[in-house]
């Protein structure tokens, strides 16, 4: 491990998989196939990317100008925040893998991780630049930056999308049925996840209110 | 604008939710302190607290006015000039009241009879006067189906009766209820009953039409039940009419403020109904809602002290600087809104003290002093303004004489008597900009979110500075464009020699 940090050649494989994040966004068929096939990504770059795509996601709260998004700061928990992006990321990661899994999908839960993670690409790429530009615009000017952010979204979107079917060599038509189907099972997964903790507290409220008592009566 | 506070409304109630997701588990909201008297919604429509902007001069009773018989369900309050007009509905009377000093009304006399002219000389539950600028009184004598026009020695001009027009039902008694009278000496009632909008009469008595009713409120999904249903089922169910107003008042240019007093919640929040409108000659809604939020008075419907829904608005003032206030009788509060519809403030309550109301009927005002009577109370409670509402109302003033450094100055001073006040912060701002200190202003505009005004400022403040740095744009743009095709030829003179073959040993 701390070899491998000395080694010169894991940072050039680094930035090497880092900078294949680019040809993917422009040539997603080919750059996903390649990904996990040919093994031009990693997970070091995956994380890379979802780490600058939060913390462009957190900057945009306080760096964004007022004319574009005005913040309520005392409704911000900035915990809450982060995990807006990174609870449905997992839902999303665990569900689609869970079910492809069970229907020929070639893709493994850490692929579909990295293919989701390389995909979220276009949005520091775009939005970093668009903080600064919001600082320079006025409220008529406003739609160039909506345009723009709804760009990089719908890229986003687009772009996780087509890794799925590329790395787990799926059809288009599969490709967009079991798309669905994963939002399902998110969907599912939020429900199992509500039922779960409330049975648990509803436990732990029982053993609670027993020991109350005990040192109640034990008075 | 509208859409910026849906949106805005809706991220709140997003990060609200998130907050609340947190907390879910065995907790409980600390209640909090009360608020003060006086408050304002700041741009996020949280409750500020506030300095009071009005401070009560005194609570006046029958006795106190000199009146040896109480008042009994005063309902309307009319000034012109020094005069108030009090209709004593209770009584069949009108007193008329000068004020002599600060604090001090004086009787003028009791009208409560017509010299001259008519047979039914007494009124029968007057509830409203007007008086026009030939100083002849319009009263609305409600049982006795007329308005009485007077001159000033009450002998009878006028007689308005009930409009002969056939889409009104011919059974339905004629109760005119509150009216106003422009300088025409034209007349606009509002009558018991007949919900077509403002009821106009010309100078020479005659009936001329409706005006401005209000526009008619249904859902999409009751058109098409409506549509479904029998006959029968139709008749049951609530008809899609226009609301009654509640209240007139005609301010100085001429123009009329309406109230309605029952509207629906949900007509309200997204704005399908109005409880304030000004209307114009040709009866269109003219009031301007530039406010972060709707004119409707109270944001929040919410129960709380024992009161709930929305406010219901029973009278309205306006000062001839075209500030507007609207007198609630859910909450007993008044609402100041400058003639953008933002709220300026909102002071009052439900109560047996000096400054709260019980049943509050009727607002007017005297220069910026305000007189509210109360129905319930049997009394009348002058307010002035306190310092705070002074400057407010100065600064408001000096910026539309165009002196707009001292209106500036003015919004200092309220924002140094009251520091959460956006307001004081966009008046400094504009005050600013009418200077053409463009950098101070938008400093000021971001503090609380005016964008409009920001971004007015901003646009001047990015052209001069591109006039200024011009220069250095053009050369930062040149060696943008020199410098890579500058190291291209370089490169490519060196490959040149690097492969001529007279270097070549």
């Amino acid at each position: 491990m701390i070899a491998a940090l000395k080694d010169k050649q894991t940072y050039k494989h680094y930035l090497k998989t880092l900078r294949f994040a680019l040809y993917c966004i422009s040539h997603p068929l080919d750059g996903f196939w390649d990904l996990t096939h040919e093994k031009r990504g990693s997970y070091a770059a995956a994380n890379t990317i979802l780490f600058l795509t939060l913390l462009a996601r957190i900057m945009k709260l306080q760096f964004t100008s007022f004319v574009i998004e005005t913040v309520y700061w005392e409704g911000i928990n900035i915990f809450l925040y982060i995990a807006s992006i990174l609870f449905p990321l997992a839902l999303w990661v665990v569900g689609n893998w869970g079910l492809t899994t069970l229907f020929d999908g070639k893709g493994r839960l850490g692929q579909v991780y990295m293919a989701s993670c390389y995909g979220l690409t276009p949005y520091p790429l775009i939005q970093f630049p668009l903080i600064f530009f919001s600082n320079f615009v006025t409220v008529d000017e406003k739609e160039f930056y909506t345009v723009m952010s709804g760009l990089s979204l719908v890229w986003v979107l687009g772009l996780i999308v087509l890794a799925m079917g590329q790395i787990h060599e799926f059809s288009v038509t599969k490709n967009v049925l079991f798309t669905i189907a994963s939002i399902f099972a998110m969907l599912v997964i939020v429900f199992i996840l509500l039922l779960f903790f409330s049975m648990i507290s509803q436990g732990v409220g029982y053993f609670i209110s027993m020991g109350r008592e005990i040192i109640f009566r034990a008075n | 604008m509208n859409k910026n506070t849906h949106m805005r409304r809706i991220l709140k109630r997003i990060s609200a939710l998130m907050v609340g997701a947190m907390v879910l588990v065995g907790s409980s909201m600390v209640a909090l302190a009360d608020g003060s008297y006086t408050y304002c919604y700041d741009y996020w429509g949280d409750i500020q607290d506030s300095p009071d902007a009005y401070e009560v001069v005194g609570v006046y009773t029958s006795s106190d006015l000199g009146l040896d018989t109480y008042f009994k369900d005063p309902s309307g309050l009319t000034v012109d000039g020094n005069d108030v007009y009090i209709v004593d509905r209770g009584n069949n009377r009108i007193v008329q009241l000068t004020r002599v000093s600060r604090d001090k009304f004086e009787l003028v006399r009791i009208i409560d009879e017509i010299s001259s002219g008519t047979d039914v000389v007494n009124f029968d539950g007057p509830s409203d006067i007007a008086v026009s600028e030939d100083g002849n009184l319009f009263i609305c004598d409600t049982n006795n189906a007329r308005i009485v026009k007077l001159d000033k020695d009450l002998n009878l001009l006028q007689t308005f009766t009930k409009p002969t027009d056939e889409t009104l039902d011919a059974k339905l008694l004629f109760q005119p209820d509150k009216l106003c009278v422009d300088t025409a000496e034209r007349v606009y009632a509002i009558a018991t009953g007949i919900n077509k909008g403002l009821i106009k009469y010309e100078a020479d008595g005659t009936f001329s039409g409706f005006v401005g009713a209000t526009p008619v409120v249904y859902e999409w999904w009751d058109y098409i039940w409506k549509r479904l249903a029998s006959q029968a089922q139709r008749a049951q169910m609530q008809s899609f009419v226009p609301t009654e107003y509640e209240n007139v008042y005609m301010d100085h240019d001429g123009f009329i403020y309406t109230v309605t007093g029952k509207v629906e919640e949900d007509a309200l929040r997204n704005e399908s109904a109005d409880a304030i409108r000004k209307l114009n000659m040709m009866g269109s809604d003219i009031l301007i809602r530039n406010g972060d939020y709707p004119v409707y008075g109270d944001l929040y419907f919410g129960e709380g002290g024992g009161y709930k829904g929305s406010s219901l608005m029973q009278d309205i003032t306006a000062f001839d600087n075209d500030i507007y206030m609207a007198l609630d009788r859910n909450r007993g509060r008044i609402f100041c809104y400058n003639d953008q519809g933002r709220l300026l403030f909102a002071f009052g309550g439900n109560g047996n003290q000096d400054g709260y109301f019980r049943k509050p009927s009727a607002i007017d005002h005297m220069g910026y002093d305000l007189m509210v009577l109360d129905r319930q109370d049997n009394s009348m409670t002058l307010f002035a303004p306190t310092e705070y509402g002074q400057a407010i109302f100065d600064a408001i003033d000096q910026f539309d004489a165009g002196e707009y450094e001292k209106s500036g100055q003015s919004w200092e001073n309220v924002m140094t008597l009251n520091g959460n006040y956006d307001l004081a912060y966009i008046g400094i701002g504009r005050s600013l900009l009418r200077q053409e200190e463009y950098k101070e202003a938008m400093e000021y505009f971001e503090l609380k979110y005016d964008d409009e005004n920001y971004s007015k400022a901003f646009k001047q403040y990015r052209k001069i500075w591109v006039e200024e740095h011009i220069g250095i744009i053009f050369a930062v743009v040149f060696l943008a464009l020199a410098i890579p095709l500058g190291i291209g030829r370089v490169r490519e003179i060196k490959h040149e020699i690097d492969i001529a073959d007279i270097f070549r040993r």
